[in-house]
């Protein structure tokens, strides 16, 4: 394939809550990810689509839409690896309210961030000595395991309890709890576990594995939230008996 | 707005314990109701189990206890997954728990045939 002489059809949400979607012949070219598609049609077709990037490669986590019905980073994904019959659907991330074309309104996912606890509290002032933090430690290596979120949202846009149940936290958010929870240098352990076995917590999860399967970055959101499980009910038996 | 395709293992393997426990739950009744027959009312109960000799009826019985084994064995699973700080094998694991049950249903199957 060289030039333009070939074209897709690109059908991109358009709107509110209750928009439609647009289809767009998009030339098409040998190496080409889904933000370029999205990025030419803002430059040649219509000036007003919105749509959300920041750094192209992988790194901010501001680009995730449905590709396809599948939640993707749309920086990362080559067309090649996702054309269906010279077809492609792009819409805004699911499970998020949608603020305009294919920007969603990422509040709520952000504020469950925080409501699970995932606001780190230092264990010890810029006064005192530095702890040392052993990197092959048991804690940090299941801390350091889910450190490179990326806040993209993919996985609570693929999550069908998320989808369910309003208040369910998630699994970024979780999985946030679970790294802090691991890291020795957070002081607020026990308002973490308050934090993710509330009615929107971690026992919500059936483990069904969207959430691992689709994260860009091959994290494990799932494993993360089956140790909260397993911490919750640690602390649940351990504070009857004491 | 768009469904995401979730037709991976894992989330199959969700669906399939998901529609086995709900069909257990409607089958339950209905087998204590037959058991408690033996107390009440033998006759019928003997009716009963010369309707229940029918192939048709055997092959139903087949998949009741499929659902029971695939439960199990997807429930075994699930608290193995959750509880074992295991991560990995996951998707070998769903296989093998539906391998597994299909193996004792089946031979719940040649038995009864
Ligand atoms: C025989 C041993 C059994 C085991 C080890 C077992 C295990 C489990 C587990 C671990 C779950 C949670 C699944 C999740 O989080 O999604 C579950 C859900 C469920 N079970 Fe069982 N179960 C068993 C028998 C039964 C029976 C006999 C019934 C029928 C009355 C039943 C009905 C259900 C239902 C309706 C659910 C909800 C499904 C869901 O949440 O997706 N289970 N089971
Ligand atoms: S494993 Fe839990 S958090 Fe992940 S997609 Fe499934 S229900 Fe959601
Ligand atoms: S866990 Fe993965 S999919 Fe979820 S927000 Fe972080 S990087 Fe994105
Ligand atoms: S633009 Fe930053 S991750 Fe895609």
């Amino acid at each position: 394939m060289d030039g333009q002489s070939q074209t897709m059809d690109v059908s991109v949400w358009r709107g509110g809550e209750d928009g439609d979607y647009q289809t767009y012949q998009v030339p098409a070219y040998e190496s080409q990810t889904i933000l370029d598609v999205v990025s030419w049609i803002q430059q040649y077709e219509d000036p007003t689509l919105t749509y959300r990037f920041a750094c192209r490669v992988g790194m901010c986590g501001s680009c995730a839409m449905m590709v396809n019905g599948e939640p993707r980073w749309t920086c990362r994904t080559h067309v090649r690896k996702v054309l269906t019959d010279g077809a492609i659907k792009v819409g805004p991330l699911r499970n998020l309210p949608v603020i305009k074309d294919l920007a969603a309104d990422m509040d709520p996912f952000f504020d469950k961030w925080v409501a699970a606890g995932g606001v780190h509290t230092p264990s010890a002032s810029r006064n005192e000595p530095i702890a040392p933090v052993d990197p092959d430690g048991d804690d940090r290596v299941t801390a350091s395991a889910g450190i490179e979120c990326i806040n993209c949202s993919v996985c609570y846009a693929a999550c069908d309890t998320v989808a369910g149940n309003d208040d369910y936290l998630g699994p970024a958010a979780l999985q946030r709890a679970w790294t802090l929870y691991n890291d020795t240098k957070h002081d607020n352990r026990a308002g973490i576990l308050d934090a993710v076995s509330g009615t929107g917590g971690c026992h919500n999860c059936h483990s069904m594995g969207s959430c691992t399967f689709y994260c860009p970055n091959e994290l494990d959101p799932m494993a993360a939230i089956a140790g909260l499980k397993r911490e919750t009910a640690r602390s649940f038996f351990r504070n009857r008996k004491g | 707005m768009m469904r995401p395709a979730r037709a991976h293992p894992l989330w199959l393997a969700f669906v399939l314990h998901r529609v086995s426990g709900v069909a257990l739950a409607l089958f339950l009744p209905l087998h204590f109701y037959v058991l408690s027959l033996a107390l009440r009312a033998p006759e019928r109960l003997d009716n009963f189990l010369t309707f229940a000799e029918l192939p048709l009826v055997k092959f139903a019985e087949f998949g009741l206890v499929f659902l029971l084994a695939v439960h199990t064995a997807g429930g075994l699973r699930l608290m193995a997954m959750e509880w074992l700080p295991w991560s990995a094998p996951q998707k070998s694991l769903a296989a093998g728990a539906v391998g597994f049950a299909v193996l004792l249903s089946g031979t719940f199957f040649l038995q009864v045939i």
